[in-house]
């Protein structure tokens, strides 16, 4: 009875350590990322008013607004996504329905796998070597490149893991029904994985929303007003990145206001994920 | 009993292996099922029984390192051939798995899908074609107001019932299940067992059951398998009361297995 009583008693003692240690690496987790979020929100909000909407970037010292970057960045983001969903979700699929047999499967999903964890930089300074140095100019195509190659690895990851998720018994059943493999994955296993799917694409669109460094050599920036993407374009985080740098004080705060709006974007892109993974979870 | 004795076989099998990789599953299996019967496959677990199920529609080959050798004759023609087409082949044998497998789309394209690879309807024809499926399966009283709605909506016994109206939609002439009731409470269980009873008037059906009450209840003709043997094959009557085998006696008598 004794010795249970101090099992029992060492068992809690346990628990109690395990606990408190596992809830105080969570709050020093919160705590940065809460300190984060109040500074950004303490300097942004100010900075976010409806100027900042309406007006280009502005010299040093003039009054402005941030139009000309959002318009670039949205334009760049857009295209890259466009680019990059298909090509990753044709990957996936490839991976997932086909990988089972020989050799291209496993090197491609290794290939991409490094390709998931390459840092930016060196996806900015590829497409600067390929391209920029071969046209001369900066421009917002070669930024949307940028991002694209950003989006493949996200994209073929979350489509290959989705698919998988689907059980195999369901391929079975559309296949006993006389289905051609095309119409199996086109008509049932894609469509049982869609919800995941879309998740994936939004976090990597939430991905490459804030990436600074592939832009920085490609796109580079723009003064004034650019919806020509064959020149060099305005873009949310090289602005940012130019006018928190600078000495300027209106520049400072319109910077603020930029990473608040970048923050509040990827933010309300994560949790649609979340809502709409939820819901499809609960559904099947 | 051996394989003449079955008057009118709509499938004969001859001499089948099946192979996991190097395991050999099926060892020379001679089997026939009668035409517009049922027959069910009874023996514990891991002996090859549904293996046995799968290589009627071949449905082994969407993995690569499965194989079977040897003959299953459809009609007369080796459905093992490398020439029979695949699609074609499994569009005449239709198949329910051990768990219900609703497809992610509305009970009414759930039934259509099918119907639609290899017919081409008319949106009148093809409703008569839903409703009737449907009803042969005994759920169109329940869903007939709600055709729009998810498949993966329905109840346990529900889906499986849709999965059969699924596998009838497309008028195949064999009909494999897969342990149809393995998942599914007592009451939906009966459901299906009297729905089997009815659809063997048009349809040869073989069933896959751990459940030897089951197998006793509804088929006309039971075959016992173990370790990738087939050990007897009879009508079931006479398997259950009259066993030929000592193996058969014991599994059923619950002495074992």
């Amino acid at each position: 009875m004794n010795t249970m009583l101090n099992l029992y008693t060492r068992r809690r003692i346990v628990n109690a350590v395990g606990l408190s240690v596992s809830v105080l690496a969570m709050l020093f987790g919160l705590f940065w990322l809460c300190w984060i979020l109040l500074t950004l929100l303490d300097h942004g909000l100010p900075a976010l008013t409806p100027v900042v909407f309406a007006q280009m970037t502005p010299p040093p010292g003039n009054s402005g607004g941030l139009l000309n970057a959002i318009a670039g960045s949205v334009m760049m983001t857009v295209v890259g996504t466009l680019i990059g969903t298909p090509i990753g979700i044709l990957a996936g699929t490839y991976l997932a329905e086909f990988g089972q047999r020989g050799w291209m499967a496993p090197l491609t999903r290794f290939i991409n796998d490094v390709l998931l964890s390459a840092p930016s930089i060196v996806i900015g300074l590829f497409v600067y070597e390929m391209y920029v140095v071969r046209v001369r100019h900066f421009s917002g195509w070669a930024g949307a490149f940028a991002l694209s190659i950003l989006v493949i690895p996200v994209v073929i990851r979350t489509t290959e893991n989705m698919l998988r998720l689907v059980p195999s018994t369901l391929r079975e059943a559309a296949a006993a029904l006389g289905a051609p493999q095309w119409k199996v994955i086109n008509f049932v296993t894609l469509r049982a994985a869609r919800a995941g799917i879309i998740t994936g694409v939004m976090l990597a669109v939430a991905r490459i929303s804030g990436e600074t460094a592939p832009l920085l050599f490609t796109a580079l920036n723009n003064q004034f007003w650019s919806s020509n993407m064959s020149q060099p374009m305005a873009n949310l985080p090289v602005v940012i990145f130019q006018f928190a740098m600078s000495p300027y004080d209106d520049w400072q705060k319109l910077a603020w206001a930029g990473a608040l709006l970048i923050t509040l974007s990827v933010l309300t892109l994560n949790i649609l994920a979340r809502v709409l993974f939820r819901q499809s979870a609960t559904t099947h | 009993m051996n394989i003449e004795s079955i008057t009118n076989p709509k499938i004969i099998i001859k001499d089948l292996n099946f192979y996991y990789g190097n395991f050999r599953a099926l060892k020379d299996i001679n089997l026939s099922i009668a035409e517009k019967m049922v027959t069910a496959f009874i023996g514990p677990s891991g002996c090859g029984k549904s293996t046995l199920l799968r290589t009627f529609n071949r449905m082994y080959q969407l993995y690569p390192k499965q194989k079977a050798t040897g003959e299953i004759l459809l009609d007369g023609a080796n459905i093992l051939d490398s020439k029979q087409d695949l699609n074609m082949l499994r569009a005449r044998i239709g198949m329910v798995f051990q768990k219900p497998t609703p497809f992610p789309m509305s009970i009414y394209d759930n039934i259509a899908f099918g119907v639609k690879l290899y017919e081409s309807l008319s949106k009148h024809d093809m409703e008569a074609r839903v409703e009737w499926a449907l009803r042969k399966a005994a759920l169109w009283a329940e869903v007939k107001d709600k055709l729009k709605q998810s498949g993966t909506g329905l109840s346990g016994g529900q889906q499986q019932r849709l999965c059969i109206a699924r596998a009838i939609a497309v008028k195949p002439q064999v009909l494999l299940l897969d342990e149809p009731t393995s998942a599914l409470d007592p009451i939906s269980t009966a459901h299906i067992e009297k729905l089997i009873d009815e659809l063997k008037e048009d349809f040869t059906i073989v069933i896959v059951t751990h459940n030897m009450q089951q197998a006793a209840r509804i088929s006309d003709y039971t075959a016992y398998m173990y370790l990738g043997d087939l050990i007897e094959l009879g009508e079931t009557s006479s398997v259950f009361t009259n066993p030929k085998r000592k193996e058969t006696e014991d599994y059923i008598t619950g002495r074992f297995g």
